[in-house]
């Protein structure tokens, strides 16, 4: 049976032994450690009877909240693929000198650039941003989950499975060598004729539906679910930010998987859309896919702001400065998101009449950034302002982020973009927004509402250590590629001829280096925090004396969130309930209509992921088949009408008489 | 909110549509606009009767946006105040987006055109 090559063929597709990276040391070391975890994962799960617990609350649950921090772990976990691939980047190219050829071969290190920014951007910052929307928004206006319960645990999965793929690559075939966004002509057959361009693809795909589905959840969230009486200029700000990101997913999403259906057509069937003859163009391909690319940038970084104007005004103890401004500011940043993606290709040749175009409205956006940094300042203003990890990371944000916001002003202007265009300089721009800007903003979300989601606070000395050797390891990561920028070297070089150049990679190392011990602090202060959770407990709720609808409740919340809906009379809801004398209602509790569990989200995934490695390998079968098992489950799914139960009141009476006895012993002194 | 609705409204209000009341002669309406707006562009195309390409294809553009709004209103029952007004919002919204997507990429590639050096000329120099 295994001598015949047509019936090989036939299963196997294109995957051949020789898929498998055995002569690739790196990957082989690689691969034992991930497996050695992996086995002691689970073996670990398996040994303490888990998998139960396991599939039961947290794989199959519809609770915005589980699956929030579900989406949590998988950006942490991807964190630290992400950044392995950019130790190795910095190390390769601060010792790639002098006639050295460095660690990686070119092969090799192509494929750790292009995974390390797709890994850092659809599956580090799209699943932390979404997972702290996830968490947070349903709780700020007030509901008790979100609109599509199911979809959302579905959404989760579906992220979680092109994640897989990206894994998956690493050991079964290789990634693209293309960069991050996969331009044709060298992402086309001919010039990538492996699986890698295919894992890509269908990677991106099949996590594309997830955040689609996921954004319109959650604007249908925002839009329906809303407590009475919070109207939309009542909203919190981090609640509008969501509204305006999950409006640019929906908005943005399908020309990603518009232009990458085409291109897997150029690739699967042979049409010409993005070559070079017959008509195609590859710069269609770049038009596209920056259309949406640029309003992705803007999903990353518009929750991040919401997030530090809820820091800003909670630890200033003032009502957020210019509400209105900040709203407007955060609309108009939506709107044009979406008239300057051909800043990124201001070199193509479109000519000056295009250029100016797309450089005034690129600088028109640094007006209500400008704004909204004016407006935290002024929030600032006055106000006792107390230094905890989360406005700590704001302050950091405000300084990092205004330089990268000057760099790209530097760079909109299309005659500068000329010189600097693909340098070192672009590099080190975009990671000074995107670190400086969406990862701060993360790290702030995560310590400001860990407390809520676990009920204790994170240690703040590791926190503090970790926040330290991140921000430092930042400039010392980042600034030296400005300098090289500005030099002329360009991105993606694998070695390097002017021996003069080194010191200032070396340089960037050491910072890389120092951002690893911020993230390894990052681990150890949740390993401690758990440690010395009794110290650290909150049993208020409300531990930093916090002004919106998330904080009214328990920390963690009950499953239903809120006993009964708030009533909202100011944009600082739970602010204004402080000091109206609100009194949780004690008596008077109904039973609680909730959403079922359900493993179908977890079951199409998986049928997904096959069906993407049936396509990537070419086993047709397993295509076909997983398309139609998938296509069989939505249907069947429809039939299930299991889907809700009441919680009964005597629970929730239990749950409320148990908060109420933690609120009572934590009045005492 | 009612108030609006019985007086500033276009003429498919009157027919008993306007909270996207769902009516079969509301569906009739629209089928039978619908395969007009079909039949028209088939017709002028089999035909060839406006002789210029050009102008055919652009007259098909036309009735397939015409289109869009048949269905928009008669089958996904859209007004000005359904849904509170957040469908008539994200109507309006997508239309932006597709326009500025659409002819910014037609402006961006025409005057990429125009500075490149087509590729067939560049073979016919060799």
């Amino acid at each position: 049976m295994f001598n015949n090559p047509d019936l090989l063929k036939f299963i196997f597709g294109r995957l051949t032994l020789d898929s498998l990276p055995l002569h690739e040391p790196i990957i082989l070391g690689t691969f034992a450690v991930v497996a050695m975890g992996g086995v002691a994962v689970f073996g670990a799960i398996t040994y303490f009877r888990l998998w139960s617990y396991l599939w039961r609350e947290w794989f199959t649950t519809v609770d915005h909240k589980r699956i929030g921090i579900m989406y949590m772990i998988l950006g942490i976990v991807m964190l630290l693929r992400g950044f392995a691939d950019a130790l190795m980047m910095r190390m390769q190219q601060a010792i790639a000198f002098n006639g050295s050829e460095g660690f990686l071969p070119a092969h090799h290190y192509d494929q750790v650039f292009t995974a390390h920014g797709v890994i850092m951007i659809f599956f580090v910052a799209m699943p932390l941003v979404t997972g702290l929307m996830n968490y947070v928004v349903p709780l700020q206006i007030g509901a008790r989950d979100v609109s599509f319960p199911f979809l959302n645990n579905f959404s989760f999965w579906m992220t979680t499975a092109g994640a897989v793929l990206v894994m998956m690559s690493l050991f079964v075939g290789e990634f693209a060598r293309t960069g991050w966004l996969a331009y044709p002509p060298l992402s086309n057959l001919g010039y990538s004729p492996d699986a890698g361009v295919d894992y890509y693809i269908w990677a991106l795909q099949v996590a594309g539906v997830g955040t689609l589905l996921s954004g319109v959840n959650l604007i249908c969230t925002i839009v329906k679910l809303r407590a009475p009486g919070m109207t939309m200029m009542r909203m919190p700000v981090f609640t509008w930010t969501a509204l305006c990101t999950n409006v640019l997913i929906v908005a943005s999403f399908p020309v990603l998987t518009a232009v990458l259906a085409l291109l897997s057509l150029d690739r699967y069937v042979g049409t010409d859309f993005f070559t070079n003859d017959f008509g195609g163009n590859p710069m269609m391909y770049v038009n596209l896919i920056w259309i949406w690319g640029h309003p992705e940038v803007y999903i990353l970084i518009l929750p991040a702001f919401g997030i530090f104007s809820e820091v800003t005004s909670t630890f200033s103890g003032k009502r957020l400065f210019g509400y209105t401004s900040m709203v407007y500011a955060t609309v108009v940043i939506t709107i044009l998101s979406y008239l300057v993606w051909l800043h990124h290709f201001f070199t193509m040749g479109s000519g000056a009449s295009v250029n100016s175009f797309f450089g005034i409205t690129t600088m028109i956006i640094s007006i209500p950034t400008g704004a909204k940094m004016f407006n935290w300042l002024f929030t600032m203003y006055r106000g006792r302002i107390r230094f905890e990890l989360p406005m700590m990371w704001t302050m950091a944000f405000m300084l990092t982020f205004v330089i990268g916001g000057m760099t790209g002003v530097l760079l909109a202007v299309p005659p500068a973009d000329f010189v600097l265009h693909n340098s070192l300089f672009l590099v080190a721009h975009f990671h000074n927004v995107i670190i400086g800007g969406v990862v701060f903003g993360i790290f702030a979300g995560i310590a400001y509402w860990f407390p809520k989601a676990f009920g204790f606070r994170l240690d703040p000395f590791w926190g503090k250590l970790s926040f330290w050797f991140w921000v430092v390891g930042f400039y010392f990561a980042f600034m030296p590629l400005y300098v090289l920028g500005l030099m002329g070297v360009t991105r993606r070089l694998r070695v390097f001829d002017d021996p003069s150049l080194q010191i200032w990679f070396v340089i960037a190392a050491v910072g890389a280096l120092m951002v690893f011990l911020g993230i390894v602090c990052f681990l150890v202060q949740i390993a401690v925090s758990v440690l010395r959770r009794e110290q650290l407990r909150d049993v208020t709720g409300d531990p930093w004396n916090a002004r919106t609808l998330e904080w009214a409740t328990s920390s963690p919340p009950p499953d239903y969130n809120f006993a009964f809906t708030p009533v909202v009379h100011d944009s600082d809801a739970w602010w204004d309930m402080k000091h109206r004398g609100y009194s949780r209602p004690l008596t008077g509790f109904k039973p609680i209509h909730m959403p079922s569990n359900t493993g179908t989200g977890v079951i199409l995934a998986g049928l997904s992921t096959a069906f993407a490695v049936g396509m990537i390998w070419y086993m047709w079968w397993l295509a076909g088949l997983s398309f139609i098992a998938l296509i069989a489950v939505a249907i069947g799914h429809t039939f299930n009408y299991h889907r809700d139960f009441h919680i009964p009141a005597d629970t929730v009476v239990r749950e409320e008489n148990a908060r109420t006895r933690l609120l009572g012993a934590g009045a005492k002194p | 909110m009612s108030a609006e609705t019985h007086s500033g409204h276009v003429a498919h209000d009157d027919h008993g549509m306007a909270h996207g009341e769902i009516t079969l002669s509301g569906y009739l309406t629209g089928f039978f606009l619908s395969v007009v707006l079909t039949a028209v562009p088939f017709y002028l195309v089999m035909s060839g009767v406006l002789g210029d390409k050009q102008v055919t294809a652009l007259v098909v553009m036309a009735f397939a946006a015409v289109q869009i709004v048949v269905h928009m209103i008669y089958f996904l029952h859209m007004n000005t105040t359904s849904e509170g007004g957040w469908t008539m919002m994200a109507l309006i919204f997508t239309v932006v987006m597709v326009v500025i997507a659409m002819t910014g990429s037609l402006w961006v590639m025409h005057h990429l055109n125009i500075n490149m050096m087509p590729t067939h000329e560049m073979g016919r120099m060799q």
